[in-house]
């Protein structure tokens, strides 16, 4: 039972973090390998927050998510705006350097040492017992639920809402959406946004699960492999990939060794590659053979 | 090589002289006063300096087969660290398990670096652009991982020590000789990508990058050029690996993380893409800058409050200066120095005027 408990508390946290790859990639085809980094700093920010507003705890995340969007949306406007129609490699670059900046300037502000915003935040922790004595913490709970809660808001979104069908448009076709009138700026600042904001929320449920430090921006890198598994522009594939790689991961760390926790999403996304480059729910056109 | 017109009176009139290396009087004279300014700098450099000079040599090597890929052959690999470490396990284990010399290591290490380089580029022949990049991205955690693997397996969890290596009883192992040897490899290695760029080799591979299917209508094969970019590619990098470890003399996993992938990027788009002089300069400069960085800092008052963020200023500034890179000079360094020469070029005026004139 708490094999199956563990699987699903990484694979939403894979699952939120793989939504912001497939967010991006979907409207503007731009892998962005900054979002471990955006991910943390939003932790960092809800750290900031919290020792800000000690005595509102409501405020602080909500300040903190507010925040998030907001980073998301100037990276796009402030950097990535001009890598528009740039080479495959010249967009990962940007958002690579982007990376390393954030780490170093997370460092210098915050400094390297592990925090803890649970205890800023003055919540506790308990871990809640389940059916058949498999435990589950408060925070990963919590998480669970969001991310339960991101997806729906995310799927109502962009079947339903005005936005969501340009967001759409542009993704498919991004001339014939601009030419009917979609703001592709505007479009894709909001695609980093909202990236940004779904990938903060994670990051902050990490950091207040189990402290917050540099090690996030490898749940960010390695949080890739199920976007790739689901298919890079599919929501629906970024769920199931997470599904897949936690449980191989899981599975992995419990019955051969810890030591292949950093490396069994690679050899998923590595099989998948070989097997099905699209992945499971992703639309092949762009892929063509040599 | 097609280079860009000159402004004197200097045409090719043959297909000898368009392959020529040196084609005028200049470029031959300079290359001799630089030849010798690089081989009596050990004698005047103070010990510190022949170590910089010396990384620059190894970087330099590591970002010319990284630019042969990339710049010229259109492939992305973010696997180059993953490489690098190859070639310095294969040494490390060798001479661990076998005590072996460094004649046989090196040849070795070429050869692993060469099948994983067919192992890196089979991805290519069916992948590209991003994908390609996130399957080398992959790759590179399984090397590295295998290392680790071997590091903790046989109890050198803090890494594997290597002899400086022998040749007769003369050991290598001061900075001087060093700085000889890796000057000799990296001058070799820009021979060797000079040679292949200007043969059928390297036009294949300018063709493929520009566009695939029109090289294969003319007759390329695409998929063995592209594996080959990647095997000669890989088995370079992989003895860069491998002089590495011997230069360090340790080799241990942690020195083989991502952001060694991403400073070999950064050599080739900060040097100028498409350009094996952009490797060079893109080498100097990014092995020179965190000491640069650390000069500065220290030179600020209250230096010794700075030591302990200097990890971060360096990560801050190098992100800051790739980026500025990528947006405001995509061309790199040489595309600054080609706009320096051709305002010198075509000074009083600053703009060319008709067809056939230097750019």
């Amino acid at each position: 039972m708490q094999l199956i408990v563990n699987i699903t508390v990484l694979a939403a946290i894979y699952a939120l973090l793989a939504c912001g790859y497939v967010l991006i990639y979907r409207v503007s085809r731009v892998m962005n390998m900054a979002h471990g980094e955006l991910a943390m700093l939003g932790a960092y920010l809800l750290y900031s927050t919290a020792s800000l507003f000690t005595a509102h705890p409501v405020t602080a995340i909500a300040a903190a998510v507010v925040m998030s969007l907001v980073v998301g949306v100037l990276v796009y406007v402030l950097l990535m705006r001009k890598m528009t129609g740039e080479m495959v490699l010249a967009a990962i670059l940007t958002t690579i350097a982007i990376g390393i900046l954030l780490r170093g300037l997370v460092v210098l502000i915050w400094s390297a040492a592990q925090q803890h915003p649970l205890q800023k935040l003055h919540f506790s922790n308990p871990s809640i017992e389940l059916i058949a004595g498999a435990r589950i913490s408060t925070c990963a709970a919590v998480l669970v639920l969001m991310t339960i809660l991101v997806y729906g808001a995310l799927f109502a979104f962009l079947r339903f809402g005005s936005w969501g069908i340009r967001m759409r448009a542009a993704g498919q076709n991004p001339l014939l959406a601009a030419q009917r009138g979609v703001n592709l700026n505007a479009i894709y600042a909001l695609a980093w946004g909202l990236s940004t904001l779904t990938g903060s929320i994670a990051g902050m449920l990490i950091a207040l699960d189990s402290g917050l430090d540099q090690t996030m921006v490898v749940i960010g890198l390695k949080a890739f492999a199920p976007a790739l598994v689901g298919g890079l522009d599919s929501l629906v594939g970024a769920l199931v990939g997470a599904v897949i790689v936690a449980a191989a991961e899981v599975l992995a760390i419990h019955y051969i060794d810890p030591l292949l926790s950093d490396v069994v999403p690679f050899l998923v996304l590595i099989a998948m590659l070989i097997v099905r480059p699209w992945g499971l729910f992703g639309t092949r056109e762009e892929l063509d053979r040599v | 090589m097609s280079r860009q017109p000159r402004a004197s009176g200097y045409f090719r009139t043959g297909y000898g002289a368009d392959l020529a290396l040196l084609g005028t009087r200049l470029e031959r004279t300079s290359l001799i006063v630089f030849a010798i300014a690089l081989v009596a700098f050990p004698f005047i450099a103070s010990p510190f300096q022949l170590d910089l000079a010396s990384q620059v040599f190894l970087a330099a090597i590591g970002a010319l087969s990284l630019m042969l890929l990339t710049g010229y052959a259109g492939q992305i690999s973010l696997g180059h660290a993953g490489l690098i470490a190859a070639g310095a396990f294969t040494v490390g284990i060798l001479f661990q398990e076998l005590k072996a010399p460094f004649w046989i290591t090196l040849p070795a290490a070429a050869v692993v670096g060469a099948l994983l380089g067919v192992i890196f580029g089979l991805p290519s022949l069916r992948l590209r652009g991003l994908y390609l990049a996130v399957s080398t991205l992959a790759l590179h955690f399984v090397v590295v991982y295998i290392g680790g693997e071997y590091e903790s397996r046989r109890g050198f969890s803090t890494g594997i020590v290597i002899d400086p290596p022998k040749i007769g009883s003369f050991t290598i192992g001061d900075g001087r000789s060093w700085y000889f040897i890796l000057l000799a490899a990296a001058a070799l290695t820009l021979l060797i990508c000079l040679n292949l760029l200007r043969a059928r080799t390297g036009r294949a591979w300018r063709a493929i990058r520009a566009h695939e299917t029109v090289a294969e209508a003319l007759g390329i094969g695409i998929a063995g050029y592209k594996l080959l970019a990647f095997v000669i590619s890989s088995a370079i990098t992989a003895v860069a690996g491998a002089l590495f470890a011997y230069y360090r003399g340790f080799v241990s996993v942690e020195a083989f993380s991502l952001f060694l992938t991403i400073q070999y990027l950064a050599m080739v788009i900060i040097g100028g893409m498409g350009s094996l002089l952009g490797a060079l300069l893109g080498a100097a400069f990014v092995t020179l800058f965190p000491y640069l960085i650390e000069g500065a800092l220290l030179a600020l008052p209250g230096a010794q409050g700075y030591a302990g963020i200097l990890f971060a200023v360096n990560y801050s500034a190098f992100g800051f200066v790739m980026i500025a890179f990528l947006i405001f000079e995509p061309l790199g360094l040489v595309g600054i120095w080609q706009r320096v020469q051709n305002y010198f070029l075509l000074w009083p005026f600053r703009h060319r005027s008709a067809a056939g004139a230097p750019r």
